[in-house]
């Protein structure tokens, strides 16, 4: 079944941005799969190709002109992390492969040599399973416990359980930022702000929230922010973890290798500094240049852009979304972020996924690495339709009209 | 992509919505002679869950019913699959799932019409690679319950995964 495709002068109505991302080359395509993995502009890709063509060598290492314009531009992208997340000073950004492996870094080098039996780590049952999944090895092995803070029937944390939980043994506190699977905007500050009245450290989980809106650590006053560069239209394999200096300075390295070090001896080590000393072996240094570009494209955009388009779209988006006869959204938090999630009465979601596929449409069906969401929904999986930049009102039509249609052709 | 009314055949869509043989086994028969089997399927991609019962007596399969919950390609197959496969012997369903299992992964041999009669429906999930697991799954479930059957009269359980 063919539908009529989208054409490229609906699709790029009021949006401009479309054209930076060459993948829409293929005018039919709608694009609802941003939080999963958004799409690079030509800008990034641009910016990773002349680096690798122009500029590139091993970092921190080669006195020769390449190995210093590359020490540079890998710098340079720290730089811009920092600029991006309003931290204080470039040392406190630590590159990583992504979100994933700095919650990990976090667990190992900060957690693990904090926590023995009787402490807890509270979290939220918000939680993709890269901020679960981390926290439970480490508890399992000191013998800490993880404590989970509830969310109410619309997907929103319960505030009032999340202080509660909040007790003398809490050692630390970790919570996405915006949930992947509904969409949830957390009240990050205040939740900072109730976890540090009790001393205990905080770590946000930023990887959905970096796309969407404008992200100050220091206005946050988190201890820890970490992001993937994927999902804020850079490339895979490069992604962040912000510290507040003073833990970064305290922490011990997770992994051991070359770049980590001052000096090596069979008798003594010497660490470097943080950042290096968590940046063991040689980096992901073409996808800090790719993440930067993607930071300078966001940048020359401007929040105020940003936040206009996405939230003209979700206003756009919510109430059709609603009307649709047997759909339910699943979320319908005080604040929205970027996606929509919702199962279709008597459809399962992979066959929903499937339909919209032969439109042209991709969207994520399952259960969005956030199984105990799931879980408290009552659903095996959601459909998810998540926007970025390059989406339209054309592309939230075509959504629509999909999934209506969709109804027929189960019910045939 | 290939045209949906491949893959969502009618038949598909109805034992998709109105599953047969969807129920827990009764009480097991193993001390009158029969072989009572059940297997666990889950694919953790998309959720698809089943246990396959089985009963089994001199080489026939007595009894074949599932509890489970899934899509309507995963739903549908499961449902046809117990409804093809009960009363015939061990020994014929062997070929009919190595069919089943060849007609959606290899994608060369074409379906032998007789054996596999309106299991066929499913020939058009190969064109939707994603899609695969959602069939095979309870076939790939049966495959550990006859592994089962062979080791004898015996209630036994385990586990299929698809991933
Ligand atoms: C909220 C959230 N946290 C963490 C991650 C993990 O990101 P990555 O797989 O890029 O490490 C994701 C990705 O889906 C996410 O949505």
């Amino acid at each position: 079944m063919k539908h009529a495709a989208v054409s490229k002068e609906t699709a790029t109505a009021g949006c401009t941005r479309r054209d930076d991302f060459p993948v829409f080359a293929d005018p039919g395509l709608v694009y609802l799969d941003s939080a999963a993995s958004a799409q690079k502009p030509a800008v990034v890709l641009d910016a990773m190709r002349a680096f690798d063509a122009t500029s590139y060598a091993n970092i921190h290492r080669g006195v020769y002109a390449l190995s210093e314009r590359a020490t540079a531009a890998y710098e340079g992208a720290r730089g811009k992390v920092r600029g991006f997340l309003h931290a204080d000073a470039d040392r406190e950004i630590v590159f990583t492969r992504g979100a994933t492996e700095a919650v990990n870094l976090v667990a190992n080098s900060f957690a693990r040599p904090r926590l023995g039996p009787g402490d807890e780590i509270l979290i939220t049952h918000l939680e993709h399973h890269a901020n679960i999944v981390p926290w439970q090895m480490v508890c399992a092995e000191t013998g800490a416990q993880l404590r989970v803070a509830p969310i109410n029937d619309r997907g929103d944390l319960d505030l009032d359980e999340f202080a509660a939980l909040l007790g003398t043994h809490t050692r630390l506190v970790a919570f996405a930022h915006v949930s992947n699977a509904l969409g949830t905007v957390n009240p990050v500050r205040e939740m900072t702000a109730l976890a540090h009245a009790r001393g205990v450290p905080v770590l946000v989980d930023g990887a959905q929230a970096v796309p969407h809106l404008p992200v100050d650590v220091q206005d946050l006053d988190c201890d820890f922010y970490v992001f993937s560069g994927h999902k804020l239209y850079g490339p895979t394999g490069i992604g962040a973890l912000y510290a507040k200096w003073e833990h970064l300075e305290s922490m011990p390295p997770w992994q051991g290798g070359g770049d980590m070090i001052l000096s090596v001896s069979f008798d003594k080590t010497i660490y470097a500094e943080a950042p290096r000393k968590f940046e063991a072996g040689t980096p992901n240094i073409t996808g800090a240049v790719g993440l930067g570009a993607a930071i300078d494209y966001l940048t020359a955009i401007g929040w105020p852009a940003i936040t206009a388009h996405e939230e003209d779209l979700e206003a756009y988006a919510e109430p059709q979304l609603a009307a649709i006869e047997g759909l339910r959204l699943i979320g319908t938090p005080a604040v929205r972020a970027g996606l929509f999630s919702f199962v279709m009465d008597g459809i399962h979601p992979h066959d929903v996924g499937t339909f919209l596929a032969a439109d042209n449409i991709a969207v994520r069906s399952g259960h969005h690495c956030a199984q105990p969401v799931m879980e408290r929904f009552g659903v095996p999986a959601t459909t998810r339709a998540s926007l970025g930049l390059y989406n339209t009102r054309a592309d939230v039509d075509a959504l629509v009209s999909a999934l209506k249609r969709m109804k027929e052709f189960f019910a045939a | 992509m290939s045209d949906l009314r491949d893959l969502y055949q009618q038949l598909v869509l109805d034992h998709g919505r109105h599953p047969r043989n969807r129920r827990a086994m009764g009480a097991c028969d193993c001390e009158k002679g029969a072989t009572c089997c059940h297997n666990d399927g889950y694919n953790p991609l998309c959720g698809d869950k089943l246990t396959l019962y089985a009963r089994v007596r001199d080489d026939f399969i007595e009894d074949l019913s599932f509890e489970g919950e899934g899509c309507a390609i995963f739903t549908a197959s499961t449902s046809m699959l117990t409804e093809a496969l009960k009363g015939r012997k061990v020994s014929e369903i062997r070929g009919i799932l190595d069919d089943f299992l060849e007609m959606l992964t290899s994608g060369e041999k074409a379906p032998d019409p007789e054996g596999l009669g309106k299991l066929a429906v499913f020939s058009g999930v190969k064109d939707f690679p994603t899609r695969v697991k959602c069939a095979t799954l309870p076939w790939r479930t049966l495959e550990m319950i006859l592994e089962d059957v062979d080791q004898g009269p015996a209630q036994t359980e385990g586990d299929a995964s698809a991933v």
